[in-house]
């Protein structure tokens, strides 16, 4: 395995956390791996940092990343950080890097973290694990990082033995969320100069999905169906069931296909990968390209007449029965508990 | 234009396992086919070739028998084909992956646009592209889902988030990784189908790539694979039974403990 001339090992120290900022709020993935490096800074007995970038940076944003654990923010505030471009956030933490030398980075598994953290690791000249699911850490500092590939089939453990620092993406919604109540931790401004803000991309235009059922990577709950719906009406009936647990609906390709609903929707190898609490899997298969989409639910619910339908293996709850006579069933369940008439 | 598609062969991951005695991959009986990201990024390129006049040039590392994915392509219409193959390659990661597939493009010379898909089925990283673009220096967008041109060195790309659309004005030369709605990808035709019959492949090792043996494949990458393993199965499934009313009840009880948001 091959040595960066970051080999310098000994010069890198503490746990730095990407703290993934979007046009005024923080994502909540980066409060899951704050927790997480709190507990592998904790192990190293070293501190853990939070890196800020953005525009318009109130202190309450830099207080909520103290309360889930980070001993020091580093903030930089600047009008061209306003909107995410992959240079100019790359360019910054690669200069914070090389100036602070941590040993630990990690950053959310989400868009933004796929798309410019891998230009960071090529910078700096080191090694990355994507998509982590488990991260631990060897009482040499090495960080085991564990994360599924091959459509996920496999899992493997993966270090970065060489170079520094260790960084890894992580899998939004894996990690829990820990508050830490009373914890301090000081806020550091950087001034950014000039060069480090250079970009060559012009954002044109930036069209948020209004349609909040495209908003499905985020929900907490998602009732997803296939081509045993039938047709693109009955859809209706699992907008109702996410409506009531204020989810998402998402299809199986099988119903995109048929042209039942749009492609957004569509979850699995193809479509989004999405990892909610809830997962309601309704009339569809559970094809190994849709299961790859949303194995990291944390439950997941399979209705389905087919007792053999490959989506039960992946269950954690099994509904053998017609979907046009449960779905209704399991929507009256719910309203009469709220005492609304059905 | 000179445009550059990056493909990979994987296994069909459907079919993927660990044997749970040797704790390896189970490769025997696995069918090779082109990650089907990259048959999206092929498409791109010949749309680009259609509407403006572009020659596309398919490149791979891999071991020989990934010849048979560049053929593949020259029998959708790409004109040139390059094999990176070298036993040297062997175990590369994402960096050193990066590091030949971009020595391979600076050889090439004069490319003006690299496309890859969003990720390989296999490795699933997504990582080899936005390598590639800071070892060229190029700028790049990932997730890109249309391009149109805007002047003879800018185009406008648009791609697709978490949280939506953007809309990029890029220069050339740049590197994009493509999702689906780039475009499905055509049929091969009689005509290129013959061609790439016939087609000789030049296939290039490290020393033709003018890098140093040790800073490619298992030597050259920063990361290594410790252990692999099964993922474990959700062996506590619970199947419910009973008339609909009464799953129905057991789900929502189910769930009400488990403290599902909205139950
Ligand atoms: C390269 C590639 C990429 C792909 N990417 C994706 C992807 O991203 N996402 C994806 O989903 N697929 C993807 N697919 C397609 C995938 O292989 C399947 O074809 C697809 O998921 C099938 O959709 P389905 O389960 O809705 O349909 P079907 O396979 O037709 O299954 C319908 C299911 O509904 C059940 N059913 C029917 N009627 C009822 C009823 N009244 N009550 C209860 N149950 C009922 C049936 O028992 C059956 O299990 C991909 C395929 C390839 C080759
Ligand atoms: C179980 C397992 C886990 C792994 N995890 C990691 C990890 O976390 N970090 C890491 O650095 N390495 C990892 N690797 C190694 C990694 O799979 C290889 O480096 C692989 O060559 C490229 O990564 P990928 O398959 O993820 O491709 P991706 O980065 O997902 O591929 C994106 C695009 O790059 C292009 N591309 C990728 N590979 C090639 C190629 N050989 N030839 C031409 N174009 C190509 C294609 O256009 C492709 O669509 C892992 C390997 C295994 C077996």
């Amino acid at each position: 395995v091959g040595t960066g001339p970051a080999a310098d090992i000994a010069a890198y120290s503490g746990v730095w956390v990407f703290a993934e900022w979007r046009s005024g709020t923080i994502h909540k993935v980066s409060h899951e791996l704050l927790s997480a490096g709190r507990v592998l800074a904790n192990k190293r007995g070293v501190p853990l940092a939070a890196v800020l970038l953005g525009h318009r940076l109130d202190d309450a944003i830099s207080e909520e990343l103290i309360s889930y654990g980070a001993d020091v923010v580093y903030v930089v505030d600047h009008p061209e950080l306003a909107g995410f471009r992959d240079d100019t956030y790359a360019n910054i933490l690669v200069e914070l890097i090389r100036r602070k030398r941590p040993e630990i980075l990690l950053a959310g598994a989400t868009s933004i973290g796929r798309s410019f953290i891998p230009r960071v690791a090529a910078s700096v000249r080191t090694g990355l694990t994507a998509d982590c699911t488990d991260l631990d850490i060897s009482e040499d500092g090495l960080l085991l990082q564990t994360r599924p590939a091959f459509g996920g089939n496999v899992m493997a453990t993966i270090v970065c033995p060489n170079s520094r620092p260790q960084m890894a993406t992580v899998r939004p919604k894996v990690m829990k969320p820990v508050p830490v109540p009373g914890h301090k931790g000081s806020v550091e401004l950087v001034t950014a100069p000039e060069e480090w803000l250079r970009s060559r991309v012009e954002v044109l235009e930036v069209i948020p999905e209004a349609d909040k059922t495209a908003k499905l990577t985020e929900a907490d709950v998602i009732v997803s169906g296939g081509r045993g719906l039938r047709k693109p009406e009955n859809f209706k009936l699992l907008e109702d069931l996410a409506g009531l647990l204020n989810g998402a609906v998402g299809a199986s390709r099988g119903a995109v296909e048929e042209g039942w609903i749009a492609p957004s929707h569509q979850v699995g190898q193809t479509g989004r990968t999405v990892a909610p609490i809830l997962y309601m899997a309704v009339g569809l298969a559970g094809a190994i390209q849709h299961v790859v989409g949303m194995q990291g639910s944390r439950i997941i619910v399979a209705v389905n007449r087919d007792p053999q339908a490959p989506i039960f293996d992946v269950a954690s709850f099994g509904v053998v029965a017609d979907l046009f006579e449960f779905v209704p069933e399991f929507i009256k369940r719910i309203r009469t508990e709220r005492g609304e008439s059905s | 234009m000179h445009i550059v598609v990056c493909i990979k062969q994987v296994p069909d991951t459907k079919n993927v396992r660990i044997d749970p005695d040797t704790h390896t991959l189970v490769r025997q009986g696995v069918e090779s086919i082109i990650n089907p990201f990259d048959l999206f990024a092929v498409e791109a390129g010949l749309q680009l070739k259609d509407k403006l006049g572009a020659t596309v040039t398919a490149v791979t590392m891999g071991p020989p028998q990934a010849g048979d994915a560049l053929r593949d392509t020259l029998s959708l219409g790409v004109d040139d084909a390059v094999l990176l193959s070298d036993r040297a390659f062997a175990g590369s990661d994402t960096w050193a992956t990066a590091t030949t597939l971009s020595a391979a493009i600076r050889k090439i010379g004069d490319v003006d646009l690299v496309i890859c898909g969003k990720q390989a089925v296999d490795g699933d990283t997504a990582q080899v592209g936005p390598e590639m673009a800071a070892l060229l220096d190029f700028p790049y967008a990932t997730y890109v889902k249309s391009m149109q041109k805007l002047d003879e060195r800018h185009f406008k790309v648009t791609r697709q988030t978490d949280e939506g659309v953007e809309v990029w004005k890029v220069p050339l030369p740049m590197l994009i990784t493509v999702i689906k709605e780039m475009g499905e990808p055509r049929v091969p035709s009689l005509r290129h189908k013959m061609r790439a019959k016939k087609a000789e492949i030049p296939v290039w090792g490290a020393a033709d790539l003018g890098l140093d043996p040790n800073s490619v494949g298992l030597c050259g990458s920063f990361t290594q694979v410790v252990r692999v393993f099964s993922p474990p199965r959700r062996t506590n499934r619970i199947q419910l039974s009973g008339t609909v009313q009464e799953q129905a009840e057991q789900l929502y009880r189910h769930l009400k403990q488990a403290k599902v948001p909205g139950i």
